[in-house]
Formats: C-alpha cells, sequence, structure tokens
C-alpha cells in the first residue's frame, strides 16, 4: 500500500507523522519504506538514526547546442514554449532553468544540433535507519523543476521495494509538486492542525484530492488549541477524521531536538495506534 | 518605495504572523502582498474584502479534435510526460499531466490538436484593517506555474504602491526554496528570514539562506520558539553571527500566536502590550532603519 502524507500549510506536522508511523510500524513487524518527496526542504533524515547506504546523481535531460551544422533557422526557438531557447543573429541560447525536458527543440530540429544532455538536478540518497530505509530526494538550490525529481524518487521507491508500505512524505501546498506526490498512491492522509490557517489550507489540499479522484482522510495535529473549525468542515464534508493528536509543548519540546515521539509520549502512541487501525488490514 | 520581503524556508515558523504584524503596524503606509499562492492565508489574518478579482491566465494544455484525429499515435510517441493515451477511435490528453510543451501540437500530420490557454488561478487586490491595500491570489486546483502567479502578484502590488505613493511593499514569501520563493525574492530591498529552533528549522534556514546569499540580497533574522532547545540555540546564533546576519527579534514558545490566529488578528492587534508584540514592533522599526540606511 501506497500511502502519501500531505497538508496544504507547512509546519503542520507532516514529517513528524511519516517518521514516527515508519518507526512504529517497524516496530510491529511490517515492513516500511519512507520516501522523503519534500525535495525543496527534506527533514526526514534529521529525526532519524541514518546510515548513508548509496546515493545517485538525478538529472534531467537538457538541451545543448553544437554549432557545427546548426543554420540558425530558429525552428527551435519557434516550437519551445517556455521561452528557454532564444535564436541570436550568430548564436542558440538555452536557459536550462526554463527548459521542461519535453525534447521539441531536439528533435524537430532539421540539423540535429541540440542533443540532450544530462545535468545534475539533486540527489537521490538511500539511508538505512532503525529497521527500515528511507529514500531521500534532495533539489539542487536554485533549481526549479521539483517535479522531475519527486517522479525519480518515487520511481526508484516503486521498483526496489515491492510489496513494502510505502509512505511519502510530500511537500507543503496544493501545486505541481504535491499532485505529482499524491497522483499514484492508494491514500492521502492530509495533517492539519485545528487553526483558520490549518482549515483555510485543508480546504485547498481537499479540493486537490478531489480533482485528482483520491481517497484521502484528515489527521488533525496539536489538537486543543485554536478552534473546531476544521472538525466541523470535516463532519459536514463526510471526511474522515483518522486522529487527532493533542497539542503538547513536550512534543514541540521533542521535536525541537529532532527525536521521535512515540516512545516518549504515549498518547501520540495512541494516535498512532487510531492510524493503524483506520488502515485495518490494508497495511 | 522600499519592498520587504518575508521567508522561512521551512512552513509553520511563524512567518505570516509577524508580516501581518508588520503590516499591521506601517498600516497605509504599505502595500501587503501575499506570494505564499499555493496556501494563501495572509487575507485571514488582515481582513481583506476581496474587492477586485482578475483572472490569471498561464500556461497551455494540448486539446485533440475526436473528429479530426485519425489515431495515427504521432503525439503519443513524442510525448515525454505520458499525458496522451489511446481512446477506441481518437487520443486524449490527459488535462493534468500535460505541460503544455506543445510539442505534439507541432508534429500532428492533421492538425488536430490545438493549443488552449488555461486560467491558473485568480489575482485579487483587496481593502485590510488599518486603511492599507493587499494583493494576493488563489492558484486553481491542481494548477501549475506558481512562480509565474507570484511574479504577477508582486508586480501588481508594486505598482499599486507606486500609484499611491506608499513608502513599503510588504511581502509574504512562499516555503521551500525552488520556483515560487525565488520569484518571491525578486527585487526585494531587504529580506526577513523567520526561523524556529528545532533541527529542521536550522537545516531549512541555512538552505534558504545560502539562496538569498546566492542573490545578493541583504537579510535579518527573526528567531522564533528560541526557548526550545538551547543547542540548537546556540548553533544557529553561531551560524548567523558567522555569516553576518542581525538577529532582529528572539520570541519564546508562545500559544499567543494560535490565539490570536483563531480571532483572525495579527498579533500586535490581538495583545498588544504583549511581550511579543513589543518585540515584533521594535524588529519592525529595525528594519525600516536598516532600509533607510
Amino acid at each position: 500500500m501506497k500511502i502519501t502524507i500531505a497538508s496544504g500549510k507547512g509546519g503542520t506536522g507532516k514529517t513528524t507523522l511519516s517518521t514516527n508511523l515508519s518507526a512504529y510500524l517497524t516496530s510491529l513487524g511490517k515492513n516500511v519504506i519512507l520516501a522523503d518527496l519534500d525535495v525543496e526542504e527534506p527533514n526526514s533524515s534529521l529525526f532519524l538514526n541514518t546510515k548513508l547506504k548509496e546515493q545517485y546523481i538525478a538529472h534531467k535531460m537538457i538541451p545543448k547546442w553544437v554549432e557545427e551544422d546548426c543554420t540558425l533557422c530558429g525552428k527551435c526557438a519557434e516550437v519551445c514554449n517556455f521561452n528557454a531557447i532564444i535564436d541570436l543573429p550568430d548564436k542558440i541560447k538555452v536557459y536550462p532553468q526554463l527548459c521542461h525536458s519535453c525534447y521539441a527543440c531536439s528533435e524537430l530540429c532539421p540539423t540535429s544540433s541540440l542533443p540532450m544532455e544530462k545535468t545534475p538536478m539533486g540527489k537521490i540518497s538511500l539511508f538505512q535507519c532503525d529497521g527500515f530505509d528511507l529514500v531521500e530526494g534532495r533539489l539542487n538550490l536554485g533549481e526549479e523543476m521539483a517535479v522531475s525529481l519527486i517522479s525519480q524518487t518515487i520511481e526508484f521507491v516503486d521498483k526496489n521495494y515491492d510489496g513494502f508500505i510505502k509512505l511519502l512524505d510530500a511537500p507543503p501546498g496544493t501545486s505541481c509538486p504535491v499532485i505529482e506526490a499524491s497522483r499514484f498512491s492508494d491514500f492521502v492522509v492530509l495533517v492539519t492542525e485545528s487553526t483558520p490557517f490549518g482549515l483555510n489550507d485543508l480546504k485547498l489540499a481537499v479540493e486537490t484530492m478531489k480533482v485528482l479522484n483520491q481517497n484521502y482522510g484528515v489527521v488533525i495535529n496539536r489538537h486543543g488549541i485554536g478552534d473546531d473549525g476544521v472538525e466541523k468542515y470535516c463532519q459536514d464534508e463526510n471526511i474522515p477524521i483518522i486522529t487527532k493528536i493533542k497539542n503538547d509543548k513536550e512534543i514541540a519540546k521533542l521535536y525541537s531536538g529532532g527525536n521521535l515521539l512515540y516512545e516518549k509520549i504515549p498518547h501520540f502512541k495512541d494516535s498512532l495506534d487510531e492510524i493503524v487501525a483506520f488502515f485495518g488490514e490494508q497495511i | 518605495m522600499k519592498e520587504i520581503v518575508v521567508i522561512s524556508g521551512k512552513g509553520g515558523t511563524g512567518k505570516t504572523s509577524f508580516s501581518s504584524s508588520f503590516a499591521y503596524l506601517e498600516g497605509k503606509n504599505a502595500v501587503v502582498c501575499d506570494c505564499d499562492v499555493d496556501a494563501a492565508n495572509m487575507h485571514l489574518l488582515l481582513g481583506a474584502n476581496f474587492k477586485q478579482k482578475n483572472d490569471f491566465l498561464s500556461g497551455e494544455i494540448a486539446v485533440i479534435e475526436p473528429t479530426t484525429c485519425t489515431n495515427c499515435g504521432d503525439c503519443f510517441d513524442v510525448c515525454r510526460f505520458d499525458a496522451i493515451s489511446k481512446n477506441d477511435d481518437f487520443h486524449i490528453v490527459d488535462k493534468i499531466s500535460c505541460e503544455g510543451c506543445n510539442y505534439c501540437y507541432q508534429i500532428c500530420p492533421h492538425q488536430a490538436i490545438s493549443m488552449q490557454i488555461q486560467k491558473a488561478g485568480d489575482i485579487f487586490i483587496s481593502d485590510i484593517k488599518n486603511n492599507s491595500k493587499m494583493v494576493h491570489a488563489k492558484l486553481g486546483f491542481a494548477a501549475e506555474n506558481s512562480g509565474k502567479l507570484v511574479a504577477k502578484v508582486k508586480t501588481e502590488a508594486k505598482i499599486l504602491a507606486l500609484k499611491e505613493n506608499r513608502n513599503f511593499v510588504i511581502t509574504d514569501g512562499s516555503p521551500g526554496i525552488g520556483c515560487p520563493v525565488i520569484s518571491s525574492l525578486s527585487g526585494a530591498s531587504l529580506v526577513v528570514l523567520v526561523t524556529e529552533v528545532s533541527v529542521s528549522g536550522f537545516h531549512d534556514l541555512k538552505r534558504v539562506y545560502e539562496l538569498v546569499k546566492s542573490f545578493n540580497y541583504s537579510c535579518v533574522c527573526i528567531i522564533n520558539k528560541y526557548d526550545l532547545n538551547h543547542n540548537i540555540l546556540k548553533e544557529m546564533e553561531d551560524f548567523l553571527s558567522n555569516e553576518k546576519i542581525e538577529v532582529i527579534a528572539k520570541i519564546s514558545y508562545d500559544e499567543t500566536f494560535t490565539k490570536a490566529m483563531s480571532v483572525a488578528k495579527p498579533i500586535v492587534e490581538f495583545d498588544k502590550d504583549s511581550n511579543i508584540s513589543q518585540a515584533i514592533t521594535k524588529s519592525w522599526d529595525i528594519i525600516k532603519k536598516r532600509i533607510e540606511k
């Protein structure tokens, strides 16, 4: 089973939940793989005992201008829909950051003067944690195409961890990176907090899940602070509330130091049990 | 006119609580700009009235005309995004997967494909508390191009500030280090880095600072939840002092943030005499002095 852990708003506890749930399911004897898909700011490894096992450079394909046979006809710039190519009077200039790797310029060039070339965009690292593996995608600074790295990281997980419970820690927001991290999963857990911000962003995330036709449920974090808007919304919309994690300064402290929580905070472990019960035999 | 951009790398550090407080303090002297278009919520704290609404058109997707399509499959062969699939008599495009590259449109031998411009979201100009104005946006569900929408929101805010002769644009940036953040930062007079004392807050601070540094923006830092962990605070302060980044406020872990949010008020409006409000007011003064220099 593949479960994405997402949230509209940042800082609601996605990573706290996914790292703890991975460790807890492992302690119950399950085969778990955790993937950190928050490729702009991957944090999961900070909360786990990690040993780096393997690391790969992730690439994207970018056209590279070869002067030799080029007639400067300008076809490449004409077909590029992302303004990534400019035809100047004496040369062709490529802007790699704007390129979406569609291959149109390269394959429609009459003189084959724009061969596609591998260009590093980030790293995929495989860590061994206590009893399970963590796969992390990490985008290079200044690099803009998060989606491609997310999809490569998921591909790595699918290829190497058949039959495992796959937990995917998604980036925040509701746009393309989150969609890439959610669209091929069996279920999406939306983590929110019981505040107007949490509710506002939960609604956006729910609308996105509807567009994707996804199965989803809600975990309310820091419950007890704020208001009951999130609960009312979930009831009105018939969205399952999988568990409510109590607001607790002790959690903030342990989290701050990079510690796992469930062994030290009994009510947090109860919440993990509710999640396990929610999925039942599926995991 | 000067622009102050508040960013954080990590979400949930208090970025919007601080930036909306700055906006509230400065009142009609500032135009406010919410660049967190993926999950915008600054309007909740500032009482925006959504006065003006404009469509944001951006990006294209391919549409195949079923009656012209001969099902030859050339489009399927060239699509790198697995966006095209074969139906019984014609091919179809999956709207979510299509990147709008137009390769299929270029090569379709029967001109059965057209490119259609998409509505990617809405841009709003609102009146807000304290006689100020705000530019904000809502990205369409499952839409892309949030970097472009950010750029558009910023442009609108700057035009408004120039037209109405306001001194400041206060921008609430987006999280992360990718396209929307790079867009949020462009043209900043000063960047305010908001961080929290936690392993992840520190990690994300260092990463987003690298980005800020690579563009040569000058910056200051607000440390939130400073009393959660002494060791991390120490490391963080050493890092900031090595990089010569001034810490303009240190705020303790405090549930006032959430309480103020629950009644839709910036902290300085919710409880203006509290220690936090005083620290925020002081830091806004420091920011203004820094900019004047």
